[in-house]
């Protein structure tokens, strides 16, 4: 995968990565009624780690997320079932799940399964 | 007005009577009057299937095709289809397969056409409402195409019943519209090895997965959604709306997936699922999604060594809970009995003429719909938003800084659930005295049903 390039001495903020974050199914709605958001992101955690997409939850919560309602989204600090993680289009299952280390230009769907018929 | 309407529901429900028992006799006739413009269907003998010539007419536009061909007509015709769910997908699907010539065609429902279905299922009309959905369907269906074996089923698909029933199809769409019922198709599809076109919409979105296909290979319901979502996520059409063409648009897509898959062309890599999203107002309204497979621990279609395995006995002794599985029907209940009016005892305090609040919490685009004399509009999202934060109770009361504080509230929503939950916070913050804030019970619907004010619409 992309080469990380050497890490800059004074720490995590140095090296953003750019991501797609999208929604669909109606958890649009949880993130100001937009579909599509454009972000920057550390590309280092705190201990430096390259970050993963357990990482990028947790940002889009305290970040991306104005809607109060996080148990929509997050439920005992997993994705809620019902909500399906694409990683560029794929089943999060087929890329690691929350372990799949984040490149810089992925696109991130949310997917809120529907029920109606 | 009121005797024009019920000679017109007493005249339907003697023809659902009729028609009931036409179908109970024989469900392979036409129940239409219209019978002599068609030549009567083939009879289908075991292994061997013939076209009759109106047949290679009416199917030639199809079958020259090099994707169906003779070949694939002739399995169209072979093929027993069950559609669980006579509704906004169901519609389009069934009309798609019957005219395409599907040899039999079942339909299960236990509803009735209501006037609210007919912007997006189509195959009901104006004049069946109050028929039963399946009756309704199959009238449609027969005058389309009067050759295939149409199956009603009018019961609801349960525990007891599936598994009888789903042994006579060998594929099945999930019309449907409740978690619960998807995973009792999932599980029953499973142990009779047939696949599953699974589709679904709400609001401005649809989704579609083709599963269990080919049966044993492909992912079922369970391996992509082994835990059943929240049940206060869970929306259906009726409460979040639904765009007609958008459910209509899935339902044809599950019928194109039946196809392909009964005619077993083009190949598909065996095993690859995808998932179709569609977002009508999305920036790229189709989007394709490459699915994770069977997965070995699965407890509907993997490994038969798993302890926790649902099997047909699991399901017909009637240890499997679909509904409590997936958390059961959520009904709000958190006032008291003294702390709740009905429609008709606030329709005395309207006519009595006490001053009072009438607060709606209906967002926006229903309170644009319709509404009550003199309501102060403040949506159940406002107060929901700040059920989270610690200056909750300013924030509300700063809502009503200009209102009076010394009469009583009355909160209205459109059923009478966020109704409750917004008195609650109402009492909660101290805004108005404890003593006085009613919700009204059954909301707007109730109001415009019971018809306390004359008349009001429902919607």
């Amino acid at each position: 995968m992309g080469e990380q390039q050497d890490p800059s001495p004074n720490g995590i903020y140095s090296k953003p990565v750019s991501l797609n974050i999208e929604f669909s199914g109606g958890l649009e709605m949880l993130f100001s009624n937009q579909r599509s958001h454009h972000i920057q992101m550390p590309a280092k955690g705190p201990s430096k780690q390259p970050v993963n997409i357990g990482f990028l939850v947790r940002h889009l919560c305290e970040n991306l997320m104005k809607d109060k309602r996080k148990d929509l989204f997050v439920l005992e600090d997993r994705i809620r079932p019902g909500i399906l993680v694409l990683i560029n289009d794929a089943d999060w299952e087929l890329e690691g799940e929350e372990e799949y280390l984040i490149q810089d230009g992925d696109t991130i769907l949310f997917v809120s399964t529907l029920h109606g018929g | 007005m009121e005797t024009s309407l019920e000679a017109e529901n007493k005249v339907l429900k003697k023809r659902i009577s009729e028609l009931e028992a036409q179908l109970a006799g024989h469900s392979d006739r036409p129940l239409v009057t219209s019978q002599k413009s068609h030549p009567p269907p083939n009879i289908v003998s075991k292994g061997e299937v013939k076209l009759s010539l109106e047949e290679y007419k009416r199917y030639g536009r199809q079958m020259i095709l090099p994707e169906i061909g003779i070949e694939g007509q002739m399995s169209l015709k072979q093929s027993r289809v069950l559609i669980v769910g006579a509704g906004g997908l169901g519609c389009p699907a069934a009309a798609y397969l019957a005219g395409a010539g599907v040899g039999t065609l079942g339909i299960i429902d236990h509803d009735t056409v209501e006037n609210s279905n007919l912007h997006r299922q189509i195959i009901h009309s104006t004049s069946r409402v109050g028929m039963m959905k399946v009756v309704s369907a199959v009238t449609y269906l027969r005058d389309l195409n009067p050759h295939p074996n149409y199956v009603p089923h009018i019961e609801p698909l349960t525990t007891e019943n599936s598994l009888r029933i789903m042994a006579e199809y060998d594929l099945v769409l999930d019309c449907t519209d409740h978690p619960a019922i998807r995973y009792l198709i999932n599980d029953v599809a499973v142990i009779m090895g047939v696949p599953i076109v699974s589709a679904s919409a709400l609001r401005t979105d649809g989704q579609l997965v083709v599963l269990n296909n080919p049966p044993g290979v492909g992912p079922c319901y369970r391996c992509i959604w082994p835990r059943p979502p929240p049940a206060e996520s869970v929306v259906g059409c009726g409460e979040g709306g639904i765009l007609g063409p958008v459910v209509g648009l899935m339902g044809v897509m599950q019928a194109i997936e039946a196809i392909k898959i009964i005619t077993k062309n083009p190949v598909r890599d065996i095993g690859r699922t995808e998932m179709t999203l569609f977002a009508a107002y999305g920036a790229s309204p189709f989007r394709s999604l490459k699915m994770r497979g069977r997965k070995e621990g699965c407890v509907s279609c993997g490994s038969p060594e798993r302890a926790e395995k649902i099997t047909r006995e699991s399901i017909e002794d009637g240890r499997m809970d679909y509904v409590a599985f997936c958390g059961g029907r959520v009904g709000v209940q958190v006032l008291h009995e003294g702390e709740r009016v009905s429609v008709a005892e606030y329709q005395e305090v309207v006519d009595s003429g006490v001053d009072h609040l009438l607060l709606d919490v209906r967002d926006e685009t229903q309170f644009g719909i319709c509404q009550l004399a003199g309501s102060l509009n403040i949506p159940y999202a406002e107060f929901e938003a700040l059920k989270y934060e610690d200056s909750e109770a300013e924030e509300i009361k700063s809502k009503f800084r200009d209102q009076p504080k010394d009469r009583p509230v009355y909160v209205i929503c459109r059923l009478g659930n966020d109704s409750q939950i917004v008195a609650r916070q109402l009492k909660e913050a101290g805004v108005f005295p404890d003593d006085r804030v009613f919700d009204i019970k059954g909301g707007i619907v109730e109001w415009a049903r019971s018809g306390v004010a004359g008349e009001f619409p429902e919607y």
